[in-house]
Order: structure tokens, then sequence, then C-alpha cells
């Protein structure tokens, strides 16, 4: 790996040959939609019906706009945020507990789990399943017709409408998410776990620390750089949330808005009207919060992995005593 | 929990031991837990798709019945709202190129920036992480109206051309190929009057080919399964990819009475073959998932 030290040779031109497709295409399918994006939110400039309105140059208008409450006194994209953020929280909770938990289990040298592979590839499994087919899946399986309902039926309970009730239907929504992403997180913490210094795990037990006291002061510390980019990664997903809810809500969403997220808010406008002005203000909101969190992981990325360290040897260093 | 705790040898006691077996115990039970929960909406869905119609509205049950073969002929042949068969090939042919693209130009430019030594080099490499974290729906608007005015809506190169340019694959790329291209076979093949670019498809591709096995794998899937582009881009029917026929079929449920085995089948597949690649190369994607993982 660290064999052969920077021993670049002068063929420089060829560098860039090999580098220009790629910032070619980026700079015409991502880069430039993506400043003409942020132009376009000052611009009204929507289809009615068979008319085009606009463009016209509106300023903040569309921010004014979209921070306004409307007649029922709701700021509506506050309102999606929110919803976006319960949902998240809702599935990024228990998938944390879950993955954190099997990746230990997974890890742990005196348990020697016997058919890991085996498990670590059906708990992976539902991450590579097309999204919309498993919302629809579950669409059909918790419809009032729907076999979780016959068995409630059947069982002698009132037919229970999943769809209809805010938090069935984002708890459904969330677990769809939980289910499939916490097989990715476990394989993700356990990298960081195994990247551990063996010796400190080996260190504690010699001097007698036990399970509990292993994990909380020598394991969770240690894998906080991991944890928080885990975290935040998931939360930057979270925010893009889209497909789950479109497809079970039919893009409503369904029970009065309270499973609208965000990138559905962005999509109502984008695809039904054309409204460049309003979708394009609404990526803008979206580009910052991600900007934001992005920084936080490009942070714990570069420095919080020694900071991170150090200090969890330290409090290593403590808890053996 | 237990974590990576070592007892030497000989310091294990009784009660230890008895420990030890309790909490390996506990642990299968909770994997058992964990392995039901990721399969058992697949296996409603399978026994789902071997009930008729009448069966389904029936009543609920976990064995399943003989009309599989009569669900797959329906959902196959049926175009009245979409043509799964039709899905399929339309859905192949963007997740194919997309994911050949992606791989190659991904492992091209993470060569060129690895191999070669240029002003700017850094920039470009920075350039390519700090945007990694962008979502592709915050560009979307300025996207979908470019696409519009250079009159490619409703076609497929929106959504083939933009895989060149995925910066996470690069990363994994270039991660791969700094620990397992040395330069001297790039300059053993200069050397035997190799030009450049052959050195990079004939010899340094090759030499990376785990790596692009598991993006390969990795772009198809993002692509078969992505919902959000195409939906904005493609309006006819007969070009649909197979998220977008979903959605379709999701908005027509309520209005006419399907035929709920058919709708059952439908879904399985369009989730049939990926789920089949996966069995198969089960272990290097999952391998490949760390792989990504273990950051610089």
């Amino acid at each position: 790996m660290s064999t052969q030290k920077r021993k670049s040779v002068s063929y420089s031109k060829w560098g860039y040959i090999f580098i220009i497709p790629f910032f070619v295409v980026y700079i015409f399918c991502s880069l430039i939609p993506l400043f003409s994006t942020f132009y376009n939110s000052f611009f009204e400039n929507y289809r009615d019906g068979l008319t085009q309105i606009g463009p016209n140059f509106v300023g903040f208008e569309n921010y004014i706009k979209l921070f306004t409450p409307n007649s029922s006194g709701n700021i509506l994209i506050l309102d999606y945020t929110a919803n976006t953020m319960i949902m998240w929280l809702l599935g990024a909770i228990p998938q944390l507990i879950f993955s954190l938990l099997l990746a230990i289990i997974f890890t742990s040298a005196r348990l020697k789990i016997k058919g890991q592979q085996f498990f670590k590839t059906v708990i992976y499994m539902p991450n590579l399943v097309m999204a919309s087919a498993f919302a629809m899946l579950f669409f059909t399986l918790f419809s009032n017709v729907g076999p979780v309902n016959q068995l409630i039926n059947a069982m002698g309970g009132e037919t229970v409408d999943f769809f209809g009730n805010v938090w069935t239907a984002r708890g459904i929504i969330a677990f769809i998410n939980f289910l499939m992403w916490f097989g990715n997180t476990t394989i993700l913490l356990m990298a960081g776990i195994m990247g551990i210094d063996q010796s400190l795990f080996e260190a504690a037990s010699i001097d007698g620390a036990n399970s509990v006291q292993v994990f909380f002061k020598i394991t969770l510390p240690l894998l906080m750089p991991i944890l928080v980019y885990v975290i935040i990664t998931s939360l930057i997903g979270g925010l893009q949330m889209f497909d789950v809810p479109q497809i079970i809500t039919a893009g409503i969403g369904k029970p009065n808005r309270s499973t609208m997220t965000l990138i559905m808010y962005l999509n109502n406008y984008l695809s039904t009207s054309k409204n460049y002005g309003m979708s394009g203000a609404i990526s803008v909101v979206v580009f910052i919060i991600t900007g934001i969190l992005s920084m936080f992981v490009y942070k714990t990325m570069v420095k919080g992995d020694d900071s991170g360290k150090k200090k969890a040897k330290k409090l290593a260093a403590k808890g053996v005593k | 929990m237990n974590a990576n705790t070592f007892t030497p040898a000989g310091q294990k006691t009784k009660s230890d031991k008895g420990k030890m077996m309790a909490s390996r115990v506990i642990s299968y039970i909770f994997l058992a837990f964990v392995t039901v929960l990721s399969l058992f909406s697949f296996y409603l869905l399978i026994i789902n798709a071997t009930r008729s119609n009448a069966e389904l509205q029936a009543g609920f049950t976990l064995i399943p019945h003989g009309n599989f073969i009569n669900n797959f002929v329906k959902a196959w042949n049926d175009t009245s709202l979409v043509s799964i068969p039709r899905g399929m090939l339309n859905s192949f042919i963007i997740a194919a190129s997309a994911a050949i693209l992606t791989t190659y130009f991904s492992a091209m430019t993470a060569y060129g920036i690895h191999v070669y030594d240029f002003k700017g080099k850094k920039f470009a490499f920075n350039f390519i992480l700090i945007v990694m974290m962008i979502p592709t729906q915050v560009s979307a608007v300025g996207f979908v109206q470019l696409v519009n005015q250079i009159g490619l809506s409703d076609t497929y190169w929106p959504l083939i051309i933009p895989a060149i340019a995925a910066p996470s694959v690069f990363f994994y790329m270039k991660q791969y190929i700094e620990s397992s291209l040395p330069l001297e076979v790039v300059e053993a093949a200069r050397v035997d009057g190799s030009n450049e670019f052959l050195t990079f498809n004939t010899i340094a591709l090759p030499m990376l080919k785990p790596a692009l096995a598991v993006q390969l794998i990795f772009a198809f899937v993002a692509s078969w399964n992505n919902f959000f582009t195409p939906a904005l881009i493609i309006n006819t029917k007969e070009k649909a990819t197979l998220p977008i026929m979903i959605s379709l079929l999701r908005s027509e449920l309520n209005s006419r009475a399907g035929d709920l085995g058919e709708v059952y089948m439908m879904i399985l597949l369009a989730i049939i073959p990926v789920v089949i690649v996966y069995i198969f190369l089960s272990k290097h994607i999952v391998q490949g998932v760390a792989l990504g993982a273990v950051k610089g």
C-alpha cells in the first residue's frame, strides 16, 4: 500500500485527458444545473394551464412566499421539514440501536458467531430492493383490505386505516426506511469497530473490565467519528426522502399532508406546474441545510479522527484503572 | 453486550462460561429475529403472488397457493396500464448503460489523478470530494430545465450521460487504485512502449476487476431503482422505467378494481432481477460496502 511513494512520471498532459470527461459531464449535468437552480429561485417562472408566466425577475419573492403562512396559518416548508425529520428520526433511532448491537455481536471475538456471512447477506438485502416497489408492497399489505387488516379482522379486531392515521402512516414509512438501511449501517459500524486497536480490548480485559465497561469506555468513544459520520450521512439521506412516501401516498402526503416531505414538495412544484421559481427556492433551502450538515461530516472526517482517538485513549486509560 | 473483549486462556472460570453461553444464545435469538424481520415482507410478497384475486380477498395465509404461473402470465401480458416486460427492458437499457459509463469513467478519472502529476491535480481531487455530498435532487430544477431546452426530454440520454461523473464511485476507485495498482506496473508498460491510454485499458483495468465488479453492480442497482429523476424526464408510458410503472400502478389502484394477485406479481417482477444478482454475488457486495466505509 505504501511501497510506492508518489513517484509520478512526467506525462502530465495525460492526466488532463483522463479527467476531462468526468469534469465536462459534471459541469454540464450537475454544476451548471445547480447554479441555474439558484438563479431560477429569483424568478417568477411557471405554467398556469396553457399559459407560461415569466420568467420575470422577482428578487426574494419566492423565498418570502415560501416562508409566509398560508390561509390556515401554516408555513408549509417548515411543516414539511418537520415531517421529513420526524420520519427520519422514527427510522434512524431503531436503525442505530439495531446496527450497533449487530455490529458488536458480529465483531465480538468471544461470541464467535457462526453463519455471519448468511446474516450479513440477509440484513443487507433490503437495501438493494427498489424503494418504490417496497413502498408499493407495504401499501398493499397494510391497505384496508390487505393481509394485515385481514389478520386483525380474523382475530376480532376492527379494520385499522393505517394510511388514514398520521402516526401509523409515518410509522410505516419510517419502518421501510429502517428496514432498508439498518444492514448498511451495520456493515459500516463493523468496519469501524474492526479498525479499533485490538490491544486496547486486551488491556481492558486483563485489567478486569466487564463487557459493559468495555463498550462504554472503549468501543463507543473510539467509534464516535464513524458513528457521527453514519448519523450525519443518514440525516442527509433522510432529507432527500422521496420514493417511499411518494408511492405510498400517491404524491399527496396523506393524511392531511402529514407525510409530505421536502423533496415531495419540490417535486410537486416541478412536475405539475413546471414552477422553476418556487422549486428552485426549495432546492436552495435543502442545499443550505445539506451544506451545513456536510461541513460537520467533513470536519469529523478530517479532524475528528485524531482528536476522537486521543480522547478515547484517555478514556480507555481511565476506564481500565 | 459483549464487545471484542479478549480473555486470556486459563483465566476463564465456570461462571464466565455460563455467562458466555447465555450471551451467545441471546445473540442468536436476536439474529434470528432480525433475519425474520428482513425476509418476512419478501416472503409475504411471494406467497401473495401465488394467490388469485379471490383467494387474496378471502383472507390471510402464510401458505403458498397454485396461481403463481397464472399471475405471472397475467402480469407479463397485461398492457392495459403498464407493460412489465417493456419496463424491464427500458430499465435494463438505462441501468446497464449508466453502470458501464459510471464504472469506466470513474476508474479512468481516479487513474488520471493517481498516476499523473499535473497542475490543478490537488484542486481536482478536493473539488470532487466537496461535491460528493451534494444530492442530485438539489440541482434537479436546473437539470430538468436544461434537458427541456436542448430537447432531450422524454429520452434516455439525460438518464445515462450524467453517469459519467459519479463522485462517490470515483472516490471508491481512487482508494482501490492507491492500494492495488503500483506505479511500477505503469512504468514497466511505458518502457515496453505502450501508449498511456492502452496501458489504462489493457493493464490497469484488469487489475481493478474486483472494484469494477462491485461498482458495476452498485451503479446498476442504483439506476434500476431510481425513481426521482426518470419520473421528471420521461413522459410517455412506452418509455417508462419500472419505478415509474409502480407509481402508475399505485395511483390507479384505488380507482380501478385491479387483480391484486397480478399486482403482487408485478412488484415481484420489478425486484427479482436485483435479488437474483444479489444472491449470487452477495459476498462481494457486502465486502464492497465495508471497503467503501474505510475512509482514508
